[in-house]
């Protein structure tokens, strides 16, 4: 993998960081199987070279971006983000990437854009998990997020994580991180950027719309309905004896987001 | 009693080797050495101790799904297992034990009030209780004595409890993960038709008695 150059970020939180080989061998990317470690093993065939990003929608210069011109064209920054899975687990996990507000303005979104919808490659014959006889998901997977959130200064597309550009079962080439929601949201190989008018209707929120909100939010106090989200798991802290840590609002990032939802009832729009 | 005297085993059918109960039980907890051994090594995965508790659980349902399966296997293909039922259903006991164990200690770190939370909030720890509950009577039971002192047609009875435990013990898999994946839904298929059998079997029974049965022919 190609070595990355980045600039340091304020964003950046300096906690302990999850090893390279948890967050390399620990995934949710049902494309490639249900298991954490099938993605590790599976996403090889993933064909991540040449890769175009289609943006369309209610913008005023759609097109097709390659991720290597957005890397070149990008001063790549490394964020250091903690990583909260709906499932009650976190990592903390050095990104490399450059801010999704970038992008947007280079596209030049119309008046009445208010949501960014993301697609995942949609490749049966590179992706396993697409030919399963159980489909998981309704693919490709789709998310979404408010147009100010995109904006949000935290939201980055990333392209490498510890300075290496990431393997496939981290989402190559580029993916969505936005560390102040579930990991889900964290939409993967993204191969579409739609700017829409209404709510894209999003993979999890479509397989169980009171499970898994379009915000996502993480949030201890609205628990999923099947557990709790109280506390989190931090991967390669304590091995069998881990301990559980509480979570925090926003992931602890409340500081830089809270305002996207004042007025907001966060146990309707979870 | 039946339950003790398998009367087809000297019959006929498939020849079981038969080999001493104590080799089942040494094997049957290999997976449970195996994962003791890795886990105290931190050998795991990322995510150690949901592996270990995961894994411990698969295979108290793995012993369950063998238990129910011995009178299929008898009854369909005369394959008689029988004198080793005690000790799978046994095994799975133990399985579940270690689950809820690791469950009670190394997830939740015995914090009692967060472990009552999610025993009356969260259906899937509510049913995950259960179903051990239910178990203690069956493992408490599982022996020559509980049969003499039973009788066997109570002792079977209290037994029958074991169909409740199987679908307590799927229903449990299927509520803690996220969408529908392979895994549970084909547990619960292989556990639904061990039910199913027995149950059109029982069915057919009533609707044609059997000239078996010498008290009934009577």
């Amino acid at each position: 993998a190609a070595t990355l150059e980045t600039v340091k970020s304020p964003l950046s939180t300096d906690e302990k960081l999850t090893s390279l080989q948890d967050v390399t061998s620990y995934n949710n990317y049902y494309e490639f199987g249900v298991d954490k470690g099938a993605p590790a093993t599976y996403a090889k065939t993933l064909k991540t070279s040449p890769w175009t990003v289609k943006v369309d929608g209610l913008v005023g210069k759609p097109g097709e971006f390659s991720v290597e011109d957005l890397i070149k064209s990008s001063t790549l920054e490394e964020r250091i983000y903690r990583m909260r899975c709906v499932e009650g687990w976190s990592m903390v996990i050095p990104w490399d990437g450059f801010p999704l507000a970038d992008l947007i303005k280079r596209v030049e979104p119309l008046g009445n854009a208010k949501y960014v919808a993301f697609e995942t490659a949609y490749r049966p014959e590179e992706m396993p998990g697409l030919q399963s006889m159980f489909p998981v998901l309704d693919w490709p997977y789709v998310e979404g997020l408010r147009l100010d959130e995109a904006m949000n200064p935290l939201a980055i597309l990333a392209v490498g994580l510890y300075g290496e550009r990431l393997q496939n079962q981290n989402g190559a080439p580029i993916r969505l991180v936005v560390p102040w929601k579930y990991g889900f949201k964290g939409i993967k190989s993204i191969t579409r950027i739609s700017f829409v008018e209404k709510q894209p209707v999003t993979s999890w929120n479509k397989q169980a719309s009171d499970e898994y909100g379009f915000y996502a939010n993480v949030n201890p106090n609205v628990d999923h309905p099947r557990w709790s989200q109280a506390t989190e798991r931090r991967i390669g802290e304590g091995g069998l004896f881990v301990k559980r840590r509480p979570t925090l609002l926003f992931n602890g990032y409340a500081e830089q987001v809270a305002q996207l939802y004042s007025g907001m009832d966060l146990r309707k729009f979870y | 009693m039946d339950a003790r005297s398998p009367r087809g085993a000297a019959k006929s059918g498939f020849a079981v080797p038969q080999v001493p109960k104590i080799a089942l039980y040494l094997v049957g907890l290999i997976p449970a050495a195996w994962l003791f051994y890795h886990g105290i090594n931190d050998n795991l995965g990322a995510d150690p101790m949901r592996y270990l508790e995961q894994s411990l659980g698969l295979w108290a349902l793995r012993f369950l799904v063998a238990t129910l399966a011995v009178t299929p296997l008898r009854q369909i293909l005369n394959v008689n297992l029988l004198r080793y039922r005690r000790a799978l259903g046994l095994l799975c006991f133990y399985y579940a034990v270690l689950h809820l164990t690791t469950y009670l200690v190394l997830d939740q770190g015995l914090d009692f009030a967060a472990i009552w939370a999610d025993i009356v909030k969260r259906p899937y720890i509510t049913i995950g209780m259960a179903t051990f509950i239910i178990l203690i009577p069956l493992a408490a039971t599982s022996n020559n004595a509980a049969i003499r002192r039973l009788g066997g047609q109570v002792w079977a009875k209290i037994h029958r409890l074991v169909y409740v435990a199987a679908i307590g013990a799927v229903l449990h898999f299927l509520l803690v993960v996220k969408s529908w994946p392979p895994e549970p839904l084909v547990y619960t298929a292989i556990v639904l038709a061990l039910l199913g059998y027995r149950l059109i079997r029982s069915l057919y029974r009533k609707i044609a008695p059997q000239p078996r049965s010498p008290r009934r022919a009577a």
